[in-house]
């Protein structure tokens, strides 16, 4: 009896938690979905209304800024897995002088990333000339430390005798690599994929800082830009381009749920 | 035994990458000490040394010692409470409820918006009269009151955006580990007659150690690394009572456009980050037996 009714009084704490931890976005997608008069005013019998993404999309280049974003997301999650996988295997499969210290010297990206050195690395981009473009941007992210540390983690459970056996068979580093240590990393890579597009589709400081024209704008920094200049603070436009922005990846995430909830744990707990 | 790494391979497996990963990382923060130690070129002048001018500018600081209280608070309010969030969703999820799917949706959707969206969806929760937080209020027949206007709650209704964003992310790694804990373990202590609230903890509690450790490190350095939300809802304002150092350092170097001390600032920034990394290892190294 009292197990049954601790289950119903958990129960409502969680659908009470849920509801309140929503409630911020439901308001947002509401809003986005009437008119502007209803933005003030809830009613339940409101029409809903697609004019408001019509304008918003009308109003400022989303459809550059979009491209822009996944061209930036594209060429960072590109460098990252290669230039993250010849480390990882380097430091795995051979030994060399000072492996132990320039692990260690990586590693310090975990904890100063290139967000907080924002000013020298503004100076050296202005200084290579490379400042409002989106290789610029991607520039400071090439390399990742956590992926680095992630496939280092990942390719130390590859199973010698498989590494052996390929060697014996006459395969080189590139053809054990690619052949042993890439297929059997096959989810990690995943795991980290998603993580990367999630954080680069996300980051804001850095490009707002690194580009001045609309042309090479991401789209966190058009959505900022629309918010406070273009959309004249209409409530309804704002969180109509807010909800446009982020679609993507929410579509993502409701379709590909379980496996994200998955391997956000397994990038997490290594 | 490994081999030894040949010379070509070695090139192009390292060189290229840890060239890329210096150049902005280690090469940016050893040029802001030397940096902080220069004054700003103008037009007139080149830079030239001050020696620990930059320094004493930055003890006479008024408004950093504000900022630096405000990243204080910041920290030390965002961090526990979405731990504590954090645990009380993993185990609301992991209790196979009716509803879990859209349960876990709820927790977890503020994780995946940009911090750009999140500033805006809450900048319009917060709007005085017309957002929600005044809408509720006024069912209470309390008088609107405007958050983010206020220098007494302006910092608080930062607080509120991180932990809201942040919680559901962390709530994956206690879903993880909460089915790592073996169910023998609580059903022994179950059988000792101990009730849920003591199972949870003396048995699971203990068990999530290593995350919370995991967790609160990453939390620490997000909670100084992200300010997109201060640029969008208040830009530090009223009076700096929202702002935060990375977001200070922002506003120095790229709104008065002093590089000098921008630079300056930024080797305190790492100086703290390294401090508390310290910190953290040691903390790591007295608990590792849990691991």
């Amino acid at each position: 009896m009292s197990r049954s009714l601790n289950r119903i009084l958990f129960a409502t704490l969680a659908a009470v938690l849920a509801a309140i931890w929503g409630l911020p976005f439901m308001y947002s997608v509401w809003t986005a979905f009437h008119a502007e008069q209803y933005s003030a005013n809830f009613q339940l019998d409101a029409p809903l209304t697609l004019a408001n993404f019509v304008r918003a999309w009308q109003a400022a280049p989303f459809s550059v800024y979009f491209i822009n974003t996944v061209i930036l997301i594209t060429t960072v999650l590109i460098a990252n897995l290669i230039l993250c996988t010849l480390v990882a295997y380097a430091f795995v499969r051979y030994r060399f002088r000072w492996a132990g210290f320039l692990f260690a010297l990586i590693m310090v990206q975990l904890l100063i990333s290139p967000e907080i050195l924002i000013v020298e690395n503004y100076l050296t981009l202005a200084t290579i000339g490379l400042t409002d473009t989106i290789i610029g941007i991607a520039l400071p992210y090439l390399t990742s430390a956590f992926g680095i540390f992630l496939l280092r983690q990942t390719f130390m459970t590859v199973p010698r005798s498989l590494d052996e056996a390929a060697q014996i068979e006459g395969a080189g580093a590139w053809r054990v690599l690619w052949d042993i240590y890439v297929p059997l990393a096959r989810p990690v890579y995943l795991a980290y994929a998603l993580v990367s597009i999630s954080f680069h589709w996300n980051n804001f400081l850095w490009p707002l800082i690194v580009t001045n024209s609309p042309e090479v704008r991401p789209v966190t920094v058009g959505l900022s830009v629309f918010a406070t200049v273009d959309s004249g603070v209409e409530w309804s436009l704002v969180n109509a381009a807010t909800l446009m922005t982020t679609a993507p990846l929410i579509i993502a995430f409701i379709f590909f749920q379980r496996q994200f909830v998955a391997n956000f744990m397994r990038a997490g707990i290594k | 035994m490994n081999k030894r790494l040949p010379l070509g391979l070695a090139c192009i497996m390292l060189v290229a990458p840890c060239a890329l990963l210096v150049a902005f990382t280690h090469y940016p923060a050893l040029r802001a000490i030397l940096n902080s130690f220069w004054n700003n070129a103008s037009s007139r002048r080149p830079s030239r040394f001050v020696g620990l001018e930059n320094y004493q500018a930055l003890l006479a600081d008024d408004r950093l010692a504000q900022v630096l209280v405000n990243s204080t608070l910041y920290a030390l309010g965002t961090v526990p409470l979405a731990i504590v969030l954090a645990i009380c969703m993993a185990l609301l999820v992991n209790a196979k409820l009716p509803g879990t799917a859209l349960m876990r949706l709820s927790f977890f959707m503020p994780t995946m918006l940009p911090m750009i969206a999140v500033a805006n969806i809450w900048l319009f929760f917060y709007a005085p009269g017309i957002g929600l937080a005044s809408k509720i209020l006024g069912i209470f027949g309390v008088a609107p009151i405007n958050f983010l206007g206020r220098t007494d709650t302006s910092l608080a209704s930062m607080m509120a955006v991180a932990v809201w964003k942040e919680a559901g992310l962390f709530m994956i790694f206690y879903l993880a580990a909460l089915q790592a804990v073996p169910a023998n373990l609580k059903d022994a202590a179950r059988l000792e007659g101990a009730g849920p609230v003591r199972v949870f903890f003396d048995v699971v509690l203990p068990l999530l150690r290593p995350t919370t450790i995991f967790v609160a490190v990453n939390a620490l350095i997000n909670a100084f690394r992200l300010v997109d939300h201060v640029i969008v809802m208040t830009e530090g304002g009223p009076n700096n009572s929202s702002a935060l150092l990375l977001y200070y350092i922002y506003t120095v170097t790229f709104g008065q456009r002093d590089f000098a001390y921008g630079a300056t600032l930024t080797v305190l920034m790492v100086a703290i980050l390294g401090v508390l990394a310290i910190f953290q290892f040691w903390i790591l190294n007295r608990r590792a037996h849990y691991q």
